[in-house]
């Protein structure tokens, strides 16, 4: 659509000719202004074809029900990375990646069974102090009376130490963790983080040796609860090829850091711009329960996942057809107002907060969700006990993309 | 009405009545029995309405449906008695049923 950023978008998502709607394009997010359309298609046409975009022919899935009905027909509509995986985006066939989030049942369920430990419930346990220890040391560190980039200091800061707590990873080398992620998801543009595919098999190549390293290590010592020590010695991940580890490094750094960095980002902003809402919570501490899942809603930190038909299949009433792209859009079923009520607005005391598809649903269904939540409730309640308020003070930047969906600037002063 | 205890992990016990029909999850939920998330509101989705249920009661609950199995298979501490609450669905023949809790839902 290309549409200039200073467009009435309410009018233009009112006017389009329904067949040129296109939801996928990067700038809708960047710009922050993807709400009215896909607010007509869950109207109008819920499952909508878009013949056209920069990403190929698809299928866009906007409502909450339809998502769930897809998620949940996961032997119809294929996750595996040889078809293109789990983003809109198709890399070049040579260049795609296996990894357990973009495979198929048996396959998926053994390897995500190796690393699963990692979240059970002994061990978060464990970790919830290591987190509180490490919030207490960031928040305190942060300056009073002055402006500063909340997602570096706060949000890539927490998420990257967290991080390299679960592979036990190298603590002075953590910002590569948080640089790889960075890498693993832009889009390749000039003047952008990665300019070309082989610019980004170059960062893949250095984090595959610098992994290689830590798996050798691990492989030749006893079991330990970190990832990688898991990965080297369970079964259906100790003979995985370079390029299936690497794969599989990939999704959990990306999956440990992008989504809770924007959450923790979006907390913020969306806590500036509802002020009852933050004096609600400051009257009664123990909102952060129900204001985390909420704030991982509102924000939904992965706008989609997508899948391509192997198999026929009908998705509200539309016909799809064996390799179809088919992309579940998170973010639209999350304001689907049949599923969600007033699913516009930030409310922290809604009485069924987790009813959203942030995490997705089904076989595929986030691993770290409970530790997501446990570090922005953590963050939180810190919070809560150390400032009066947290002031946004000039417009946050977002990124350009249709899968991530996040800020990588949040200017913020906290009060002397 | 039928009725379910409830038995957290702590060994708190909440007997509640579940009318027939409604699924043994809804019954934890409608009645604030803490210890059951139900994220996906009952559609076998998600897998944190996990219980075990009460071995004298195994044989009346049925058998585990293909997508339960596989998202049981995720669940922390899954056992063979191991059950997604929203997948069974209250009769007059369970009156008495009695679930126990997992530590934490996943």
């Amino acid at each position: 659509m290309n549409a200039p950023v200073n467009m009435d978008h309410e009018a233009l998502a009112r006017s389009l000719p329904l067949d040129k709607l296109d939801v996928s394009d990067p700038a809708l997010f960047r710009d922050d202004v993807w709400m009215p359309y896909f607010s007509r298609l869950r109207r109008e046409d819920p499952v909508h074809w878009t013949a056209e975009s920069m990403f190929g022919p698809h299928w866009s899935i906007t409502k909450y029900n339809d998502i769930m009905k897809a998620e949940l027909a996961h032997k119809a509509l294929s996750s595996d990375s040889s078809l293109g995986g789990i983003t809109i985006r198709d890399r070049p066939a040579d260049l795609r990646l296996p990894m357990f989030i973009a495979m198929d049942p048996p396959q998926h369920d053994e390897q995500r069974k190796a690393v699963q430990p990692i979240v059970a419930p002994g061990n978060l346990a464990k970790l919830e102090g290591i987190i509180r220890e490490r919030v207490v040391r960031i928040l305190d560190g942060l300056p009073r009376g002055e402006t500063f980039n909340w997602v570096d200091r706060v949000s890539i800061e927490l998420t990257v130490q967290m991080l390299a707590t679960l592979f036990d990873f190298p603590f002075e080398d953590r910002r590569k963790l948080s640089h790889w992620s960075d890498c693993a998801t832009a889009f390749p543009m000039p003047g952008g983080l990665i300019e070309t595919e082989e610019q980004r098999e170059g960062v893949f190549a250095e984090c595959l040796a610098y992994f290689t390293n830590l798996w050798n290590e691990r492989v030749n010592a006893d079991p330990r609860p970190d990832l990688i020590s898991m990965l080297a010695h369970a079964e259906a991940t100790r003979n995985m090829t370079p390029r299936e580890f690497l794969g599989n490094l990939i999704l959990l750094i990306v999956g440990g850091n992008d989504t809770t960095r924007n959450s923790i980002s979006g907390g913020v902003l969306f806590l500036h711009q509802n002020p009852a809402e933050f004096a609600k919570l400051r009257a009664n501490p123990a909102l952060v329960e129900s204001m985390v899942p909420e704030i991982i809603r509102y924000q939904t930190p992965l706008a989609h996942m997508r899948r391509t038909a192997v198999a026929d299949t009908e998705i509200g009433g539309k016909r799809i057809r064996e390799g179809d792209k088919v992309v579940m859009w998170y973010i639209s079923g999350n304001r689907d107002e049949e599923a969600i009520e007033e699913p516009d607005r930030f409310i922290i005391d809604r009485k069924r907060p987790r009813q959203h598809l942030s995490f997705g649903f089904g076989v595929h269904r986030c691993v770290g969700n409970r530790l997501a939540e446990m570090q922005l409730k953590i963050l939180w309640e810190e919070i809560l006990q150390r400032f009066p308020k947290i002031e946004v003070v000039g417009e946050p930047k977002r990124i350009y993309s249709a899968f991530v969906h996040g800020i990588t600037d949040l200017p913020v002063r906290i009060p002397a | 009405m039928p009725q379910v205890t409830y038995i957290e992990h702590d060994g708190n016990e909440h007997r509640v009545e579940v009318e027939d029909g409604l699924s043994v999850m809804r019954g934890a939920v409608d009645n604030g029995v803490p210890g059951i998330d139900a994220d996906c509101g009952g559609q076998c989705a998600c897998a944190t309405c996990h219980v075990f249920v009460d071995e004298a009661w195994l044989a009346r609950t049925g058998d585990k449906g293909e997508q339960e199995e596989s998202m049981l298979s995720f669940a922390a501490a899954a056992q063979p008695n191991s059950r997604l609450s929203c997948q069974i669905e209250m009769t007059a023949d369970l009156d008495g049923l009695v679930v126990r809790l997992p530590e934490a839902q996943h």
